[in-house]
């Protein structure tokens, strides 16, 4: 007897159980456009904010409420497209970006100016006197940038960052998180880099770092394109010129100068 | 009456605190203790749940379950409950607290099976209190659950900055830290009752 009213007693405690929710269910129901959840699958969900909106959920919303469709910068060509068919629009171009550390500064090629031992941030060593390597214009390699990256794709190697061009989706978090703005982000293209940002004159930049660019002018007078300049004691390149030749990339003396590999 | 009631309220928040003097609960305050917000979310809906999961078991504990015999059925039918609490609190939160709702992620289901539920529902009951001390007791239990996660959140934002070696980084150090925090609880002993003892 005792075994059917223990049956009964916790069969009715679920079915009020389940009517309540059934209730709540239905008179808590969230009304929302189906296609917001159709958008939000073919977005990547790595809410890396790159698109300029709070997460991918928010720009689904956002695009379902009209916004172009061609700002997911991780989920790039096929995302837009996915995307494009299920709004009905035309996709529009998607220009692949990615994260590029223009610094060569690694351990071989700079000193510490002093030992840090504080906390284990660029930021916080940046603040110290201009930062621990000798070049006070370079990466620092205490990783503020990897811990940045949603993508894992920044590894720090003998005291500098460098980006893995497969895994980067060009979101642009570690230019934000980079307090020496060495990282920045570029369209892929297989034009030269000018791997520095040292302003100052060649003996110092010299002197701090040793694959430094020193300002000679070499790569600007050479350049048949006039692509390159150098302003400030920097070489920089005039993507809009460039013709990826390689002729500065050949005559640089310190071998500032690379190609980014292209995926 | 009002002096037990402090007395339940204020020692299971200090003396016997749920996370850091029994260990209910671990499950979600080691995994959303990482940001101050969702801790404090997290927190405000577990208060939720276990004040109206008490305020509902411990009836049909004494009500129905008693005068038929069936306490051993206690476990089983207050697990019933509390996922429906859950469930329930969960549609509310996502009608009415989007963000919340996403900032808790997988740990808004989890609270169905957080012990520190169960164990206040069923505590209650062993303790034999009435049904307005129970009620206290379970919304101390909650207050107790968030200052834990709420302080812990605080010790964990400091341990991002530091660096342990490298067998210690990540979970173990958080799992040193939370001994060290639930040893200082563990001097709360005996507080309150003297406190309340005296008045």
């Amino acid at each position: 007897m005792s075994m059917v009213t223990a049956i009964i007693i916790v069969t009715v405690i679920g079915f009020i159980g389940a009517a309540v929710l059934v209730v709540a269910a239905h008179f808590m129901h969230v009304e929302e456009d189906e296609r917001i959840g159709q958008v939000s699958s073919v977005l990547p969900g790595a809410n890396c904010g790159a698109c300029g909106y709070a997460g991918c959920a928010d720009y689904a919303k956002a695009i379902v409420g009209g916004a172009p469709v061609n700002k997911c910068v991780p989920g790039g060509e096929n995302a837009a497209k996915a995307a494009a068919a299920i709004m009905g629009v035309e996709a529009g171009d998607v220009v692949k970006r990615k994260a590029i550390v223009a610094c060569q500064g690694s351990l071989d090629h700079t000193e510490d100016k002093y030992v840090y031992q504080g906390v284990q941030s660029c930021a916080a060593c940046a603040s110290l006197y201009k930062g621990s390597a000798t070049c006070e214009y370079g990466c620092l390699g205490y990783g503020d940038c990897v811990k940045a990256c949603k993508f894992d794709a920044i590894i720090v190697s003998n005291g500098l960052a460098r980006v893995n061009p497969a895994k980067c989706t060009g979101c642009g978090a570690c230019e934000q998180a980079c307090p020496k703005k060495v990282i920045w982000i570029r369209p892929e293209s297989e034009k030269p880099v000018v791997m520095c940002a040292n302003h100052d004159r060649g003996a110092l930049t010299r002197k701090a770092c040793t694959a430094g660019c020193i300002g000679c002018m070499k790569c600007e007078k050479n350049c048949p394109e006039g692509a390159i300049k150098v302003t400030n004691n920097v070489a920089r390149v005039d993507y809009s010129k460039c013709t990826g030749c390689r002729i500065c990339m050949n005559q640089c003396p310190v071998h500032a100068i690379t190609i980014p590999k292209v995926v | 009456m009002a002096i037990k009631l402090a007395t339940i309220f204020f020692s299971m928040i200090l003396v016997n605190n749920y996370v850091l003097v029994q260990f209910l609960g671990i499950c979600p305050f080691l995994g959303v203790s990482k940001k101050l917000d969702s801790a404090f979310g997290m927190s405000c809906a577990v208060v939720f749940v276990m004040a109206l999961a008490t305020a509902v078991t411990w009836p049909i504990y004494t009500f129905v379950l008693v005068p038929n015999d069936l306490q051993y059925l206690q476990t089983i039918a207050y697990i019933l409950i509390i996922a429906v609490l859950v469930q329930l609190v969960e549609i509310i939160l996502k009608k009415f607290m989007p963000p919340l709702y996403n900032a808790l992620g997988v740990y808004l289901p989890l609270i169905t099976t957080n012990c520190a539920v169960l164990g206040v529902t069923i505590s209650v009951i062993d303790e034999g209190y009435g049904f307005a001390e129970s009620l206290v007791c379970a919304v101390g239990a909650g207050f107790g659950f968030m200052l834990a996660m709420v302080l812990f959140a605080g010790v964990r934002r400091r341990l991002e900055d530091a660096k342990p070696p490298k067998c210690f980084e990540g979970l173990p150090i958080t799992l040193v830290a939370a001994s060290m925090v639930s040893l200082s609880f563990m001097g709360f002993g005996g507080i309150i009752e003297n406190i309340f003892g005296a008045v």
